[in-house]
């Protein structure tokens, strides 16, 4: 097949492409893009840094908690390798320290309990209509894959280029930015009631108030407690819930490839080999004739 | 198609068994006497790496089901339970749902090879035809098994999907409530796409069977586009295809595994990964990659009946090939004129699925309707015209001629794979 050919056809089709694409283009500048920020866990050999989810992990238990869930997630998973590997003693303790609504017992009545390493983590909010009720009428959106359920567009080429690079951290970076994206609306905007204006959300109007402020959370590990440090560490956090099985994911990747690659090389020169005599054949045969 | 050995058991117990069962003989004349035509490149080995993905498929899927609640209730939560609590869980779903985008780009690579050697030309209409029919199958069972998950994308493409049977004139509202199985889709459309999901595997399996057995019947065509002429011209399937394909199925596999490891969400949506809301639309609905040039040309028509005639047209036409292509010669690589329409129609189809992951307005609309247009004038014009007014190269007398004259070694390897998306 030759490809000469194919150049012109090409050229032809990304030009119609691009004049299609310039409207629809222009019309995409209100909402920034989040910044890429440098996480642990991005790359092949991308690990959680168990500092910050556990700095993360307190971020979301004194502030997100209040209004979100993390209902995937049980306090069994804070000691679990490859997370924010609290001893199980410590995860043993933030589960007690949580009621859990447990029952009938035999009197046939439901009773609350402390938690244990097997539950997972209680809701703020009984239903959703009371969390809409104690929210303005928006209902906090569930954390636990909130990471993976957020992303922004990429666009050509770049998504292309990401499966080489491997970039798939848009959500934490939406929602790292996010969390730092609050500011005044511009001048000429109408908020509607209730609404904040965010810089980087959908539509600028996001009925969450500024979640967090400076020096809100004491880290216990004396980090600087900064908006920037606070929303770095709990999406780092939420990375790890949305994919708890990232570490070891990567590692098995890692094997499979190397394995996959001497295969491959292996039975390359097996093919070789197997085919070395019916490449001499012809030329041998017209030799003959 | 002769001179080769036929199968004789060694040992008496199996020759007792192969004169009452000869399957072992049948195993052999398949899969290793079978002759196989030495010029083969490696865009042959695309037929067995997609049985081997239905396979793997296959294999995860019924894992998976071991695990997996059909009900708009726990659907979401029991896919995350298999992502979080299973086993090693995060790999089965995340080869299943990769498994399912690796398998289409096979399937799209073995169509468009067999687009550029004449593949579908007489005598090999039959075994082109259960392809498409497995396309289609392949399609049902993709969009099935992407509603599962029961998150946002999953619940509003079946809802998109399914509306379009209501295009159907005078019964259309009832075939789509008799789709639901109510009046809008709900747990009962939830597990009916799963039992379907389960059960049109096996379908393809048997059909895969069948485009095997087509194939022993007319022999493999091959980059010249001639038939093998004399045992010089073919090699036994083992040990030369084996290898060859074991080789490239170890490469493909090394593609498979860098999105289920590194980029396992890569060709998937992150809206998915909200659980399903009726109440609320999400921005864009998307279907999966492999459905966009489809979706594409769904969109570009005004008319919802005629859209979804164009979408439903625009996969049987394939079926009509082998009557459309009017040329005699097979393979491109002896008709000039014909290769370039060929790479300008692969473009085409790329460029529509990029247009269909755009959304339906302005400059993307326009774009989508000259390229539907194309699309369907590759068919009906271009092909039955081109095997009229094409002057062709002329053919070389046999497979072996043709490796001489073009001084390429057998095997060497094929042109860069065509990417897609």
């Amino acid at each position: 097949m030759t490809f000469k050919r194919t150049i012109p056809a090409l050229v032809l089709a990304v030009g119609l492409l691009a004049v299609a694409g310039q409207p629809a283009a222009a019309q995409d500048h209100a909402t920034p893009e989040p910044p890429a920020q440098k996480w642990s866990f991005a790359g092949p050999f991308g690990k959680f840094d168990r500092a910050q989810l556990q700095r993360g992990f307190k971020v979301y238990r004194e502030v997100c908690a209040n209004c979100h869930s993390l209902s995937f997630v049980s306090f069994r998973n804070l000691s679990e390798p490859g997370g924010p590997e609290f001893s199980a003693a410590q995860a043993r303790t933030v589960a007690g320290e949580y009621k859990i609504k447990d029952g009938p017992n035999d009197q046939g009545e439901m009773f609350e309990r402390p938690g244990r390493l097997a539950d997972y983590f209680p809701a703020p909010f009984p239903n959703e209509a009371a969390a809409r009720a104690a929210n303005g009428g928006a209902y906090p959106p569930d954390l636990s894959v909130i990471a993976k359920a957020r992303t922004y567009e990429r666009g050509f080429p770049r998504f292309l280029m990401d499966v080489v690079t491997q970039y798939q951290e848009q959500g934490v970076d939406y929602i790292t930015a996010l969390l730092k994206g609050y500011e005044q609306a511009p001048a000429g905007m109408q908020m509607a009631p209730g609404m904040m204006y965010n810089k980087y959300f959908p539509g600028h109007g996001i009925a969450m108030p500024p979640p967090i402020s400076d020096g809100q959370v004491t880290y216990d590990d004396g980090t600087p407690g900064t908006i920037d440090q606070y929303a770095r560490d709990v999406s780092a956090f939420l990375a790890w819930t949305a994919e708890p099985h990232l570490e070891a994911r990567k590692r098995l990747g890692f094997q499979v490839v190397i394995f996959l690659l001497v295969l491959s090389g292996l039975l390359y020169f097996t093919k070789k080999r197997v085919w070395h005599d019916v490449h001499m054949h012809p030329e041998e045969l017209s030799r003959k004739s | 198609m002769s001179g080769h050995a036929t199968y004789q058991p060694q040992n008496g117990l199996m020759r007792w068994f192969d004169r009452r069962l000869p399957i072992a003989s049948l195993v052999y004349s398949s899969f290793v006497a079978y002759p196989t035509p030495r010029n083969l490149n490696y865009w042959w080995t695309f037929g067995g790496i997609l049985s081997i993905m239905l396979a793997v498929q296959i294999v995860t899927g019924i894992t998976l089901a071991m695990h997996y609640t059909p009900h708009v209730d726990f659907a979401f939560k029991s896919v995350e339970s298999i992502m979080r609590d299973v086993n090693h869980g995060w790999l089965l779903r995340y080869l299943h749902a990769n498994g399912a985008s690796m398998f289409f780009a096979a399937a799209y690579i073995h169509m468009f090879r067999g687009m550029y050697y004449g593949s579908y030309k007489d005598p090999r209409e039959v075994l082109w035809i259960l392809g498409v029919i497995l396309l289609l199958l392949m399609i049902a069972t993709g969009f099935m098994g992407y509603v599962l998950p029961w998150g946002q994308m999953s619940f509003w493409a079946a809802t998109v999907i399914t509306n379009l049977f209501s295009a159907i004139p005078l019964v259309g509202e009832s075939v789509v409530t008799w789709l639901w199985g109510g009046y809008a889709v709900g747990n009962p459309t939830l597990q009916r796409f799963y039992s379907l999901h389960y059960l049109l595997p096996f379908v393809i399996a048997g059909v895969v069977v069948l485009h095997v057995w087509a194939l022993h019947v007319v022999g493999q065509n091959n980059p010249a586009g001639i038939e093998p002429k004399s045992d010089k011209d073919t090699v036994p399937f083992t040990p030369y295809a084996t290898i060859k394909d074991s080789f490239f199925l170890a490469v493909f596999f090394i593609v498979f595994a860098w999105f289920v490891f590194y980029m396992p969400n890569f060709m998937g949506h992150a809206d998915n990964y909200i659980p399903a809301n009726p109440s609320v639309t999400p921005a864009h609905i998307v279907p999966e990659w492999y459905y966009l040039p489809f979706y594409a040309i769904l969109r570009a028509i005004p008319d919802k009946l005629m859209g979804v005639v164009a979408l439903v047209a625009s996969i049987v036409i394939l079926a009509f090939l082998p009557w459309l292509d009017t040329s005699r010669v097979r393979s491109a690589r002896y008709r000039p004129l014909y290769r370039q329409f060929f790479w300008v129609f692969v473009v085409v189809c790329i460029g529509l699925g990029w247009l269909g992951g755009k959304p339906a307005e302005g400059g993307y609309v326009i774009a989508a309707r000259i390229l539907t247009f194309y699309y369907f004038a590759h068919f009906l014009l271009i092909l039955p015209l081109l095997g009229i007014f094409e002057k062709t190269k002329p053919l070389p007398n046999s497979i072996t001629e043709s490796v001489l004259r073009e001084g390429v070694p057998i095997g060497a390897s094929a042109p860069p794979p065509v990417v897609s998306r």
